[in-house]
């Protein structure tokens, strides 16, 4: 029998990246609207409560990072290893039951926010019956990756590969300790879901952030990176610029990321030094962050042209480019004196769509445009001019949903501190409020227009799936596994 | 021992592991290896161009 790869699943991952970026990405636009007209969803009457702002908040943001961004990188992570380890994946029915398992989750969450059932720890509301779900999942993907990293044909182990590694353990650590919560039902609670953290206090709020942070260090960064190291070169069609430098960048991030949390708790409760030890580690992340920027970058170096045709490289680069943006700007903001003026604003909700939107939304774009044809047996997008008209709203897109917020965020940031001389405040809150209208305006529509894409794209995938034919296994090169 | 002297037996190690990792990294007798591995990628492409499905 001829070895193959497992298309299957990376297959059902890519696809579902899709509808949840889609979904999710609805909910923002819902959110966004929201803010500009209160009583929207207000005349929706018994349905109202479900769509309030504080249910589907939680909705959006889970929703947009653990099920488009997560199926993202289950479909990337478990095609690169395979790629790269030229081996099939250790187990298909494992593989099928993180698929199944992973959506069940979603599914559960989308039922349970809105429903209001929530920790009320960001990034990690869902209650503990999921909890212990993620648990089995996140398990049975490390093993399925793991095992076949170590049952490789290769001798060495590509980089990507450690990307994906770092993120699976640093994922599985990040969630047991901050999930560890009490069922209240045990200390003679009614609600069976309803838990209780384990910490209390400060220290809550210290692991709370250094899980959420994390979150976005080894989620959103580490993982997407192993996407980047393997399509950008692929993509370019040449090696990536300096492998030394990719293996230093790793090592470096590894260090680095884990102590950067105390800053999202900057002049709080939490100890001096923490928020100094915090503050120093963050602003340390930049070397890190921009070498590997440069290194994906410069991996077009001699071939630039390329990005005036190819849209998918286009996708690909511009997310190197937020991400650089974004990494500069988040040490930058985590400064004390800096954090002084953005801290609440929204400013920080800019940072982090900067990130989410430029960064991890468009360096998966990118790679499910490369990848898609190629798990339906085709050469090619059924349309490489809408990839285009995509890859442009997209761009227009976060610049206007950013920089509507940097106005926004230093303009709030001034009006709370501005005081008169007799030591008085110069505005209400509400005439800050009230001062967001043009700037909630122009995220809506920058928002809007992001989402949009995201439609262009459904209608591109669909024609491609309906011209193609769904691959199941694919020849692994039989001299190459030798 | 307090954890303070811990925390710095800790830090200075872990400079130290990064810098031996980054030594390894550039070291001339990685060179080839590590070129080796950047092509891991590409290596199936070139074999699939030869024997095509």
């Amino acid at each position: 029998m001829e070895a193959t790869y497992n298309y299957k699943v990376v297959r059902q991952f890519a696809i579902m990246t899709v509808v949840w970026g889609i979904v999710g990405m609805l909910v923002g636009v819902i959110l966004s609207a929201q803010l500009i007209w209160p009583a929207l969803t207000e005349a929706l009457g018994p349905l109202a409560p479900y769509l309030s702002y504080g249910r589907i908040r939680p909705l959006h943001t889970n929703a947009v990072i653990f099920a488009f961004g997560g199926c993202a990188l289950f479909a990337t992570s478990l095609f690169i290893v395979q790629r790269t380890c030229q081996v099939r994946l250790l187990s298909d029915a494992l593989a099928s039951f993180v698929f199944w398992g992973w959506q069940l989750i979603i599914v559960l969450a989308a039922v349970s926010l809105p429903l209001g059932v929530t920790t009320g720890k960001e990034y990690a509301e869902l209650e503990w019956p999921i909890d212990l779900l993620i648990t089995v999942v996140w398990v049975a993907y490390a093993v399925l990756f793991i095992g076949t990293v170590i049952i490789r044909k290769t001798q060495h182990i590509y980089v990507a590969n450690w990307f994906f590694g770092a993120y699976i353990i640093t994922i599985a650590i990040l969630h047991l300790v901050n999930s560890a919560e009490l069922p209240w039902i045990l200390g003679g609670g009614v609600a069976w879901w309803k838990s209780y953290s384990a910490y209390a206090g400060v220290h809550d709020a210290m692991v709370q952030w250094w899980y959420g942070h994390n979150a976005v260090g080894f989620f959103l960064t580490t993982a997407f990176l192993g996407m980047m190291y393997y399509f950008v070169p692929k993509q370019a069609g040449r090696p990536i610029f300096s492998y030394r430098l990719s293996i230093v960048h790793f090592w470096a991030l590894n260090f680095i990321y884990m102590w950067a949390g105390p800053h999202h708790l900057l002049y709080t409760a939490l100890p001096d030094w923490a928020q100094s030890l915090g503050m120093v580690f963050s602003l340390m992340l930049i070397a890190p962050s921009w070498g590997g920027m440069m290194n994906g970058i410069m991996t077009l170096s001699g071939a630039w042209h390329k990005l005036r045709t190819d849209p998918i490289l286009k996708f690909l680069i511009t997310a190197l480019s937020f991400y650089g943006m974004s990494t500069f700007e988040g040490p930058m903001m985590s400064v004390k004196t800096v954090n002084a003026l953005s801290h609440y604003t929204e400013w920080t909700i800019g940072h982090v769509h900067s990130g989410a939107l430029g960064w991890v939304a468009m360096i998966s774009i990118g790679s499910l445009y490369y990848l898609i044809p190629r798990l339906f047996g085709r050469e090619e997008m059924y349309s490489t001019r809408l990839i285009n008209v995509h890859f442009w709203w997209s761009t227009i897109g976060v610049v206007l949903y950013i920089a509507a917020l940097w106005i926004a965020g230093v303009a709030q940031g001034l009006m709370w501190r501005a005081t008169n001389a007799d030591g008085t405040l110069t505005y209400s809150f509400a005439q800050s409020v009230n001062a967001m209208y043009p700037f909630y305006t122009i995220r809506l529509i920058g928002g809007t227009m992001f989402f949009a894409g995201m439609l262009l794209m459904a209608y591109n995938v669909w024609k491609t799936v309906a011209a193609g034919k769904a691959v199941n296994d694919a020849r692994i090169p039989q001299a190459v596994a030798a | 021992m307090d954890a303070g002297f811990i925390g710095s037996v800790m830090t200075v190690l872990s400079f130290l592991v990064f810098v031996a990792i980054v030594w390894w990294a550039f070291h001339k007798g990685n060179k080839q290896k590590f070129e080796d591995a950047a092509h891991l990628p590409f290596r199936e492409d070139a074999d699939e161009a030869r024997k095509p499905d």
